[in-house]
């Protein structure tokens, strides 16, 4: 059953638009409402690979702040709603648009920008407590974000 | 164990602790050595916004945590109160003095003090940490070397010096010669550090009772500092426990006895006007 709906939607995922060049957090398009039509990388989300960044640690952490009860994962947060059935309430376009820069959805959320790279008040160096260098990159990486995308869009209930 | 970040060691932390149900703002209430009686909630000063009632941080442990803090022989924080018991005593620098010479018995002359930190000096026009007291005693009293600010005797002369309010409601000043370095440290509360974006306030004021990944967010309180971490087998004075909290939002942190740091213990302090002052508390 989970396979099907995992292959379902990376099919859906091929079908989404392909750009030749990978969008950078500077040249990404959002519309007035937050969403991101284009996928920033043109290869399509990975389900897959997307799991494992919304659980891991060292990639998005989504779990930090967020349950979905099908990922069997142990102490989810509860700062943010479940996802489960996330992918009926939003389609592609908007889940991208979320996780690119939340609070063009949201505003004020405590969601954090997963792909943005200025605006910051005293931006570290990672959880060193030190300066951030000149080269700041975004949290998660143009490709980890179609994948968690394509992830959170086969959460249906 | 390498640093990783809140958001990255909590559900670790939860695995070592072997979660229980908490027990936030249940009727749970603590009583240290069967006779100090804890205000742990009470109605929130007027002067700050967001909440109608304050916590302690006890209230939001599990229970086997919150009775290490029911009583001094459970408590792995006193354990070190016989070595600042004894730098009490110590004579130190070149006025041959230590710290019993001016203030006598501990346990008499520093009652109160905690309660009422940070704290302004008239004579010097400005304004003082328990800890920049101290080490301002050291100096010009004693002729001593200034402590470390975060350093293991200052915090353990904190913890001793801070024991002998137990019970007491905090009660710092926010109005007056303060009035600005609490308009400062409010600021700092609620400004969105860091690569994540994050307030002192989205966290222990938005969200408090929530959960960061298995850490269980409490209000953020100060009354129980210097704390005794588990994790880390120390007192934790409050300068670090804010360097850490916004390192964790992935930032440029302040450092301890910073003006940044002071403005915001002055301002986080008298978020907790009223609630006891529960020094050494443990956490995990
Ligand atoms: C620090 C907390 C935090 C983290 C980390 C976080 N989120 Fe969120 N998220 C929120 C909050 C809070 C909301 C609710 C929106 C608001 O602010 O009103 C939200 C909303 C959402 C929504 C819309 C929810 C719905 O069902 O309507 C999606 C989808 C989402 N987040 C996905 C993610 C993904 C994917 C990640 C990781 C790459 C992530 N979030 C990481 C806090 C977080
Ligand atoms: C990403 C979330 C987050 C942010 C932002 C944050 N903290 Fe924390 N803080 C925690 C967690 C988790 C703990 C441990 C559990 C608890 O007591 O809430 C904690 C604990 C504390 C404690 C210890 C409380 C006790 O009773 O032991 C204090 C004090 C504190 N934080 C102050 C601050 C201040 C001041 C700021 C802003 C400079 C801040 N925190 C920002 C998550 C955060």
């Amino acid at each position: 059953m989970k396979r099907t709906v995992i292959a379902v939607a990376a099919v859906i995922g091929l079908g989404t638009v392909v750009s030749a060049e990978t969008a950078t957090p500077e040249t990404v398009v959002m519309d007035e409402y937050g969403s991101v039509e284009m996928s920033l990388t043109g290869v399509a989300g990975d389900p897959v690979a997307g799991k494992e960044v919304y659980g891991s640690r060292s990639m998005g952490n989504c779990v930090a702040c967020h349950q979905v009860t099908s990922s069997g994962a142990a102490f989810p947060g509860n700062v943010g709603p479940s996802l489960d059935g996330a992918g009926d309430r939003w389609d592609e376009a908007q889940l991208r648009g979320i996780v690119v820069d939340a609070k063009m959805t949201f505003p004020e959320s405590m969601m954090p920008s997963f792909y943005k790279v200025s605006g910051y008040i005293r931006p570290g160096n990672a959880y060193t407590g030190k300066a951030a260098g000149d080269e700041l990159g975004p949290l998660l990486s143009a490709q980890q974000i179609e994948d968690v995308v394509a992830y959170i869009a086969t959460l249906k209930e | 164990m390498k640093r990783t970040g809140l958001l990255q060691t909590a559900g670790m932390i939860a695995l070592m602790t072997m979660a229980t149900a908490a027990t936030a703002q249940d009727d749970s209430q603590l009583v240290v050595n069967g006779e100090i009686e804890m205000i742990t909630d009470a109605p929130a000063p007027e002067n700050i916004g967001g909440l109608k009632t304050i916590y302690s941080g006890w209230r939001f442990r599990q229970s086997e945590m919150q009775e290490l803090q029911m009583d001094d022989f459970e408590n792995p924080a006193a354990l070190l109160f016989d070595d600042a018991a004894e730098a009490w005593a110590a004579v130190d620098g070149s006025e041959g003095k230590s710290c019993a010479s001016c203030h006598d018995d501990v346990e008499a002359s520093m009652i109160g003090v905690r309660a009422v930190y940070p704290k302004w000096n008239e004579t010097k026009g400005e304004i003082r940490t328990l800890a920049q007291q101290i080490n301002d005693c050291r100096t010009d009293n004693m002729g001593a070397e200034a402590w470390k600010y975060d350093g293991a005797d200052m915090t353990g002369m904190e913890a001793l010096v801070s024991m002998q309010s137990r019970g007491m409601p905090v009660n710092v000043a926010t109005d007056g010669p303060v009035a600005d370095i609490w308009a400062k440290g409010e600021e700092i509360y609620y400004t969105r550090y860091g690569q994540l974006e994050l307030s002192c306030a989205n966290c222990h004021e938005d969200n408090y009772d929530n959960y960061i990944r298995a850490d269980h967010l409490s209000q953020g309180q100060i009354n129980g500092f210097p704390a005794f971490r588990i994790k880390t087998g120390k007192l934790t004075q409050t300068h670090n426990r804010f360097k850490g909290c916004i390192r964790d939002t992935r930032a440029e942190t302040f450092s301890p006895g910073s003006d940044e740091f002071v403005a915001l213990e002055l301002y986080v302090a008298s978020r907790g006007n009223g609630l006891s002052v529960e020094a050494p508390s443990v956490r995990p």
